[in-house]
């Protein structure tokens, strides 16, 4: 018997067999399975009397996925990680920033100025790439440093699966994965990385599902803006001793209406074009453990932080040089960038917006995170003030958040326009690098289209209605 | 064969040995042995993993956070060993393709040695794992890991027991610190060399119909592939349906099991849409 028809035989049999065991074939496995380990488990595990610690574990888990204690506490403990960052960051950020901007950078140009560097390129190189980079990293790296370890220590001491198991009815709900409420909150580091860790959902439905929302997510790089804008047109409304809670609180409601429209978009895509029944999988609450404090620093410190801020700075860098190359070239007697601002004004003044923002998003499409900076600049420039910043086309850094807003008052900004800001911010195209990472998981032009241009019209109507209503009233 | 130096005490003890572990990273061009990692979901198989290769992988306390492979090396005693961590599953009999990935890996990538990382706290459950892999392959090392979160809790496990019952080898650790690694290297060591042959536990507790069918098939498998290593997983999957057996046995692939062959290609990322 040669082996071709041996095991054609041992097919056979096979397939004979399966008739004989029958259909419970599979759940007997198991159970037998299950009886081994039990027999040894129960042979060499012998339990201590005492149960305090898993008491311990169990108390917790009964308040922070409880019925009514679990979701204020989720955006307690959210509200309490913003407001150290935003608190934490400042006083760093302003010393990076005088560092960088108001020792090194004038030392710089007396430097180039004293070898005779031909204006353009100090200008290019000084005015543009280099102050868009210190600008990138006196502005990113204290909230980084501060934001991403304490959200990798809520993540050591196993709080992320409670937020999934909090969150996995309402996207059931919404017809999508429970793990979804895992990427979700990666997305908040990254968007990026909240998308290449959607390969953890199975179904490809509900995969999609999670990266085209991901983008809902507020990012690192959009924290900075939102937490800029809430502190100079919200925390200004109120009292300076309340300044910073309230402009922590419209953070954290940005942020909370990201992930309800996470929820509604995933609810309209699972009921229109990725049809289907969501699936159930077995999410394990794990053991609380205590968080190794040295170790969760380094690793986020190195992984995170330091890699987000790389690339912002690979980024940030060529940006600068546009920025400063559109407002020197000029054509007529305006130069590229106000003939921009100037020509889209009527258009961005119907969504509260302005065209100063619209120019803003379409440089930083690589970076969100030098938004701000970008748009203070082309402020300055459009409304011709002098007496900020060095000059035409350079970024700079105001001294405080005061000046920074004197210059947006001056720009004709109003508390409709930042509110604005921060909801375009919320929705509009994902920065080129998330593009190119759900062009390459989904490997579909199709489906990189929908998640980049579905946010971006979803931010127009909802800033054209929230401008038409507040006209409307005010 | 030369005959073995008399060893010091000091000679003897793995301590000793950790002192030879060289982590290699990523750095792996060739290698003498390959050693899988299996595991439930949430055990600990990323800790353990970087702590014998000297990487960094992300950790994390939440279930099915790998979700790349992940590859690695590291020298051990002039040895070159390949490290592959699987993805955390908590069977190897569902269709799922985490489960996919690793089954297919511990019985067509033949790996030297699996270490299994089962968590001290939930043994029982992590057992119904054990137990799957020891089906299929029979070179294995346990790595009951979080040892001392189950001292924490008040548990006592015998380990030596464990390791008697099982017919493996069976090493308390506590990854997250570093405690029982250089054991952990000892006796993947062992058990690659051979120096420590493994007597599997296999089912015990499957009914008599189940029984009889299973030693059917074998002898079956056993005429039309002889010499086959993990017959009785083979017949276990055919007698579910397994379709990537099925074809494996048409081919002859199944053949190619009895030979030394080389690793096949894990997908490293699905593409999906």
């Amino acid at each position: 018997m040669n082996t071709k028809t041996s095991a054609i035989d041992v097919l056979n049999t096979a397939t004979e067999l399966r008739w004989e065991v029958g259909e419970g074939f599979h759940d007997t496995l198991m159970e037998a399975i299950y009886t081994d380990a039990a027999q040894i488990a129960d042979r060499v595990v012998t339990p201590s009397g005492q149960h305090k610690r898993f008491d311990l574990d169990r108390t917790i888990d009964r308040l922070v996925t409880g019925r009514w204690t679990g979701f204020p506490l989720m955006l307690l403990l959210l509200a309490l990680v913003l407001w150290l960052t935003v608190e934490g960051a400042n006083v760093p950020s302003g010393m990076l920033a005088s560092f960088l901007l108001d020792t090194i950078h004038p030392i710089l140009k007396s430097f180039s100025a004293g070898i005779g560097v031909p204006w353009w390129l100090d200008g290019l190189l000084l005015d543009g790439v280099y102050l868009a980079l210190a600008w990138v990293i006196s502005v990113m790296l204290p909230p980084m440093a501060i934001f991403f370890p304490m959200f990798t220590l809520l993540e050591d001491f196993g709080y992320l699966p409670r937020v999934a198991f909090n969150l996995d009815n309402l996207f059931k709900k919404a017809g999508a994965h429970g793990k979804q409420a895992l990427t979700m909150s990666m997305g908040f580091g990254c968007n990026a990385a909240g998308i290449v860790a959607t390969r953890v959902i199975d179904s490809p439905r509900e995969r999609l599902i999670a990266i085209i929302t991901n983008n809902f997510s507020l990012c690192n790089g959009r924290w900075p803006t939102q937490i800029l804008i809430a502190t100079i047109f919200i925390g200004g409304l109120v009292s300076p001793g309340l300044a910073g809670l309230a402009s922590a609180a419209t953070v954290v409601g940005v942020a909370v209406l990201g992930i309800m429209l996470t929820f509604v978009i995933s609810w309209s895509l699972s009921h229109t074009v990725l049809k289907g029944e969501a699936s159930a999988f077995s999410l394990e609450l794990p053991p609380y453990r205590p968080p190794r404090f040295l170790q969760t620093l380094y690793t986020s410190l190195i992984d995170r932080t330091i890699f987000v801020l790389w690339r912002a700075i690979v980024f940030a860098a060529p940006a600068g040089a546009v920025i400063w190359l559109i407002s020197n070239i000029h054509v007529g007697n305006l130069s590229l960038a106000e003939w921009f601002i100037n020509g889209s004004n009527p258009f961005a003044i119907l969504f509260g917006l302005n065209g100063v923002i619209l120019l803003a998003y379409l440089i930083a499409i690589p970076a969100n995170e030098i938004v701000v900076p970008t748009i203070l600049m082309l402020t300055v420039m459009a409304t011709g003030m002098s007496d900020f910043g060095a000059g035409t086309g350079v970024m700079f850094e105001l001294d405080s958040d005061s000046e920074t807003a004197n210059v947006l008052k001056a720009g004709g900004w109003t508390l409709l326009t930042g509110i604005n800001l921060m909801l375009f911010s919320l929705m509009h195209n994902p920065c080129s690098t998330t593009i190119y990472t759900i062009y390459k998981e989904t490997g579909s032009a199709k489906w990189t289209a929908v998640s980049a241009l579905l946010p971006l019209i979803l931010g127009f109507v909802l800033c054209f209605f929230v401008a038409q209503i507040w006209r409307l009233f005010t | 064969m030369t005959a073995e130096k008399p060893q010091t005490a000091c000679e003897a003890c793995p301590a000793h040995h950790a002192g030879n572990l060289t982590r290699l990273g990523i750095n792996m061009t060739n290698w003498d042995y390959v050693i899988a990692l299996a595991g439930n979901p949430n055990t600990g198989k990323s800790t353990v993993f970087n702590n014998l290769t000297g990487l960094r992988q992300h950790t994390g306390n939440w279930p099915g956070k790998t979700v790349t492979r992940a590859e690695g090396g590291f020298a051990y005693e002039n040895k070159r060993y390949k490290i592959v961590d699987l993805p955390g599953t908590y069977s190897l009999l569902s269709t799922s393709l985490d489960e996919e990935v690793a089954r297919d890996f511990i019985l067509f990538g033949r790996p030297d040695v699996t270490v299994i990382v089962a968590d001290a706290t939930r043994l029982e459950r992590n057992l119904n794992l054990v137990i799957q892999v020891l089906e299929i392959t029979d070179r294995a090392v346990i790595c009951l890991n979080l040892i001392d979160e189950a001292r924490r809790h008040g548990l006592t496990i015998d380990d030596r027991r464990l390791a008697r019952d099982l017919g493996v080898p069976v090493v308390p650790t506590a990854a997250r610190s570093g405690d029982g690694i250089p054991q952990l290297l000892q006796h993947i060591q062992e058990v690659a060399t051979g120096k420590w042959v493994c007597k599997p536990h296999r089912i015990k507790n499957e009914p008599p119909t189940l029984k009889n069918a299973l030693n059917r098939l074998v002898s079956k498998l056993e005429a039309a592939f002889p010499g086959l290593p993990n017959v009785r997983w083979v017949a276990l999957r055919l007698l579910e349906g397994d379709l990537r057996i099925i074809e494996a046995v048409k081919s002859g692939e199944l053949g190619s099991l009895m030979q030394p062959n080389i690793l096949p290609q894990i997908p490293k990322q699905e593409v999906i849409a």
